[in-house]
């Protein structure tokens, strides 16, 4: 048993920290202790990311294989670690001049963050689901954490409402599995697979399950709460589902598929071609008539999924790790894009449309070219990252026999340039406007330039990709061993 | 020096890099500096390419200073030059510094203007010398984005249009030729270049949707890729966005697109399509042959109508482009060595008659013919020099623009006639509207007020123009300068096309008496 505790030991100190934190915040003078509250809990994200990462975490399944500790959560705790930590200090100073930077800010988040933990390291459909909803109570409450706003409250009312209806769908696939197969824990629903062959009634627990957590990703046709909530939520908040959330539902998706139906990948593949090509459409096409920012990037993510997902449909190794190279770049140019979509304000107001863009080149040159770099990345054009990020995806496809997904994918990537395009237009083609204010401090200028660079220049041999996609190789392997 | 092309290739990456990143403040003193490092840095990547050149083994026809390395996740990293690569790299080292030294006079974000131009150079260098497809292209396909910002930002007056157009079009272009790789690297299961050279790939003919594909999986291969060296050749009828960008486009930027970029297309031709997919080609040899008479007549007299000087050479570039295709379509040795030969020279020429409306330009701003008339009375040398380059694009024997279209010509006419006939009349217009392009420019009486206090090219002009003046008539006397760089390489090309060709007849032959 102290074996078991070995292993959750970074939750364990992930849920203690946050109580300690809350009661710091609730008697150590409330309002006051916000700033060190958002301080601490980023460092107790990022020391639990660099410990995680050092590799110092013993490796194994714990509690029954109910908590699985391999190579694949490894890879994604770190990155959901460290984009959660430098997402809570981006955030921090557009909250403060709103005025609606609570002390139970920084708490929420860390509980969120601590449910994606469990989501990617669940090995059974228990841990998951208290994964899952770890993770989604926190992130309603933060949806709707600018509660002066209506839309604001709309954004987390929205997200609630149909994210219990997918919690309800997710339960109903589990509850089916479990009558079909006689336990909830992914090994042993893998065995029974594998001896007895799939029935009528795991495909369709399995169908349910493959829809919820559709859901959670915002893939197409189950995105439709994705542009309001982005739209609606604080700026920050729309930041942190941009990136931690994305990372932690697609690696659950992930653990579920190959881990627990990795003997039925004809069942679910057909569903997440599906999927992959109805979001990579929907993404492209719906963009282009976006004027607000927050929104179009909520269409952009809808598209990013679903080249995600393409990785996941090859239903291989090469597959899973195209997938979680995908989410790492992905997660890596939302970091710069958002920072500064954070900072764009007008006259002391936030400011996300478009069309304030103009002349930006003329005014900021330096942040103007970070951002044309990041959405050339975004775009998928070639030298940037962004593109091995959808070629390896396409690879992995081609190679599993899946060449018309990849072509899908191609035609839609073109489609989706235009809208990125139409961007880096507005920064350099176009005289400036009323003039934009940056509110960057030193964090924003790190984050947006060093993700700007790393997409600029990542590609160059000589880097090796920074031995990203090794790691990425290493976590697959652990994920279908 | 085994890392030498590498070298070559991200000397300038790194230079945008220190432009981008180092350099501050928007001064007078810091647009200098960045005007030196840019010309410093493409400086010191010709002297560098001098060194491949001059290590180089013309006899050899296999690829040399080749370098091949792990990149990630079992993509491989694969450089190397040939007879047929190696002629472009060194014209793109050539032409650089000397872009870079007459766009001096440019006053608008010089950091980024420059910036962009070595972003340029370093993604051209790698296709010329990359030999793994996917690095291929991502070099390919890369330098879109500073071709798009160069024509968008430092463009005329319709410059979002013509930078939108010469995008799209290139990139849906690209489109298909990416699915055509994924496909190859999905039949041969490498993306090695050399090795995809010695892979057969399918022509056995099947049906798509009722209609029967000759040539099988090699004609829609060949055609994807068509899709894209067509647009980047041009050729006629997906020409339509060079003529707009050119006009739109900085001088610095109209001769990079006609000296360089241009060649792609060919180059990509030469490098893919005719030797990986010979039964294709052979099939859709008349196609090509139509199109690019089509284009020489067409934009001929295109050309001659048009009332601004820019428009006008990049028309005539289309028309030369269509010999260059024909060239390597006919696909003997004398053909092929023409269509190098005519794309080296097209490069030294039309870069020069872009350069010499720089000039002018740079005095009038204005590109009308109307505006312009008896310039070689206030301009002796300007008038000299566009002289020398509008004989050479007419093809005058003693300049460049005459061997390639010679060989070309007489390679064709044994493959065939009609296409020779087509072409040479091709030759007439284009005297005809250059001719009467020099005429209207410079002849005549200088009546015209605004015109009164011209001045002749200055020190700086003459400078990037005297190399120019060399290579095309160097080239011109003493072709075997060029020809004996790539002629080996080309006889080996040749002749696995046709043993190619006559293995698919052989086997077609055995096949019907079955």
């Amino acid at each position: 048993m102290s074996a078991d505790y070995a292993l959750v030991m970074p939750e364990i100190i992930m849920a203690v920290g946050a109580m300690a934190l809350l009661m710091l915040g609730a008697f150590g003078g409330g309002e006051r202790q916000t700033n060190r509250v958002v301080w601490t809990s980023a460092a107790l994200m990022a020391g639990l990311g660099a410990w995680i990462a050092s590799g110092d975490v013993p490796q194994g399944s714990a509690f029954n294989g109910d908590f699985v500790v391999d190579g694949f959560s490894r890879f994604a705790k770190v990155l959901i670690l460290f984009s959660s930590a430098l997402v809570l200090l981006l955030g921090e100073g557009y909250l403060a001049r709103r005025e609606v930077l609570r002390f139970e800010y920084p708490i929420l988040i860390l509980l969120a963050t601590l449910g994606m933990m469990m989501m990617v390291s669940s090995g059974g459909l228990i841990s998951l689901y208290m994964g899952l909803e770890l993770q989604s109570l926190a992130l309603y409450v933060v949806a709707a954490f600018n509660r002066e706003s209506p839309r604001s409250t709309e954004a987390g009312l929205k997200y609630f409402v149909l994210g219990a209806l997918s919690s309800g769908l997710l339960l109903y696939g589990a509850s089916l599995i479990y009558g079909y197969t006689g336990s909830t824990r992914f090994e042993v629903i893998a065995h029974v697979i594998e001896t007895e062959g799939v029935n009528l009634g795991v495909t369709f627990g399995l169908v349910f399950i493959c829809a919820a957590l559709a859901f959670k990703i915002s893939a197409a046709p189950f995105h439709m709460w994705t542009p309001d909530v982005y739209e609606g939520s604080p700026t920050p908040v729309t930041f942190f589902f941009a990136t931690a959330p994305k990372v932690a539902a697609a690696g659950m998706f992930a653990r579920v598929l190959f881990d627990g139906f990795g003997h039925a990948v004809a069942e679910w593949q057909q569903v997440l071609v599906f999927v992959s090509i109805a979001s990579m459409f929907l993404g492209a096409i719906a963009a282009i008539g976006q004027s607000n920012l927050k929104r179009l990037m909520a269409y952009s993510s809808i598209g990013h999924m679903g080249f995600a997902l393409v990785g996941l449909a090859a239903g291989t190794e090469a597959g899973a790790q195209s997938l979680l190279l995908y989410l790492a770049i992905y997660v890596v140019m939302n970091l710069g894009v958002f920072s500064f979509i954070l900072s764009m304000e007008r006259d002391g107001s936030p400011v996300v449309k478009i069309a304030d863009l103009a002349g930006l080149a003329r005014v900021r040159p330096a942040h103007a070219l970070a951002v044309a770099v990041l959405m050339f990345s975004l775009a998928g054009l070639p030298p940037m990252v962004g593109f091995f990020a959808k070629f390896f995806v396409f690879k992995a496809a081609v190679d599993a026999g899946l060449a018309p997904l990849a072509l899908a994918g191609a035609v839609a990537s073109v489609i989706g340039a235009y809208y990125y395009m139409n961007i880096v237009r507005i920064m350099y083609l176009t005289e400036p406007g009323e003039p934009l204010e940056l509110r960057v401090n030193w964090l924003h200028n790190v984050t947006i330039g060093a993700s700007a660079l790393i997409m600029g220049v990542g590609w160059v041999p000589y880097f090796g990709g920074l031995g990203v996609p090794e790691m990425a190789l290493g976590a697959a392997q652990a994920l279908l061993r | 020096m085994t890392n030498l092309l590498t070298l070559i290739t991200f000397l300038s990456l790194i230079g945008a890099l220190i432009l981008v990143g180092f350099l501050r403040g928007d001064d007078e003193m810091a647009q200098l500096n960045a005007k030196r490092l840019a010309l410093l840095v493409t400086t010191a990547t010709f002297l560098l390419s001098l060194a491949v050149l001059t290590g180089f083994d013309p006899s050899d026809p296999g690829f040399q200073f080749v370098e091949q390395g792990e990149w990630m996740a079992g993509l491989t990293y694969k450089m190397g030059v040939d007879g047929l690569s190696l002629p472009f790299v060194m014209l793109t080292t050539f032409f650089f510094p000397l872009t870079i030294y007459a766009s001096w006079g440019v006053d608008t974000r010089v950091k980024e203007y420059m910036a962009c131009f070595l972003l340029l150079e370093t993604l051209i260098l790698g296709v010329f010398t990359s030999l793994d497809l996917i690095l291929f292209y991502l070099f390919f396909e890369g330098g879109l984005i500073p071709m798009f910002l160069i024509i968008g930002v430092w463009g005329g007056k319709d410059r979002v249009y013509a930078a939108f157009k010469f995008f799209l079009y290139t990139l849906l272009g690209s489109l298909l030729m990416l699915v055509a790789m994924i496909y190859m690297y999905f039949d041969a299961g490498t993306t090695d270049i050399v090795a995809l050279l010695n892979h057969q790939f399918s022509y056995e003919g099947f049906d798509v949707l009722g209609w029967h594909v000759v040539g099988g999986a090699q004609t829609l291969m060949w055609l994807a890729f068509f899709a894209s060296f067509a647009v980047k050749m041009p050729m006629w009828p997906v020409h339509t966005w060079l003529p707009d960008a050119h006009v739109q486009a900085p001088t610095a930027g109209s001769v990079i697109l006609a000296a360089i970029l241009l060649k792609m297309g060919g180059y990509g031709f030469l490098r893919f399509s005719l030797p990986m997919f010979p039964v294709a080609s052979d099939i859709m040899a008349n196609f090509v042959f139509w199109l690019s008479v089509i284009a020489i007549i067409y934009t001929s007299l295109v050309a001659m109508m048009q009332e601004d000087i820019k428009k006008l050479v990049a028309y005539s570039s289309v028309a030369h482009m269509g010999f260059v295709t024909i060239g390597i379509f006919a696909a003997n040795q004398q053909s092929i060595d023409g269509a190098m030969f005519q794309m080296i020279s097209h490069g030294f020429i039309s870069g020069a008659l872009f350069l010499c409306v720089g000039v002018v330009y740079d005095r009038m701003h204005t590109r009308e013919i109307a505006a312009y008339g008896g310039l070689v009375n206030r301009m002796p040398i300007f008038a000299a020099v566009m002289m020398l380059f509008t004989l050479a694009t007419v093809g005058l024997p003693g300049t460049s623009g005459f061997v390639g279209e010679f060989l070309i010509l007489t390679g064709t006419y044994q493959v065939s006639t009609w296409t020779a006939f087509g072409a040479t009349t091709g030759v007439i217009l284009s005297a005809a509207y250059a001719l009467w392009l020099y005429r209207r420019v410079v002849f005549g009486d200088l009546i015209k007020e605004s015109l009164k206090s011209i001045t002749d090219m200055d020190g700086r002009e003459v400078t990037f123009m005297v190399p120019l003046v060399v290579m095309t008539i160097l080239l011109g006397i003493y072709p075997s300068l060029a020809t004996d760089l790539f002629g080996p390489t080309v006889e080996a090309l040749v002749e696995n096309v046709h043993t190619a060709l006559e293995n698919a007849q052989a086997a077609a032959v055995q096949l019907a008496a079955r």
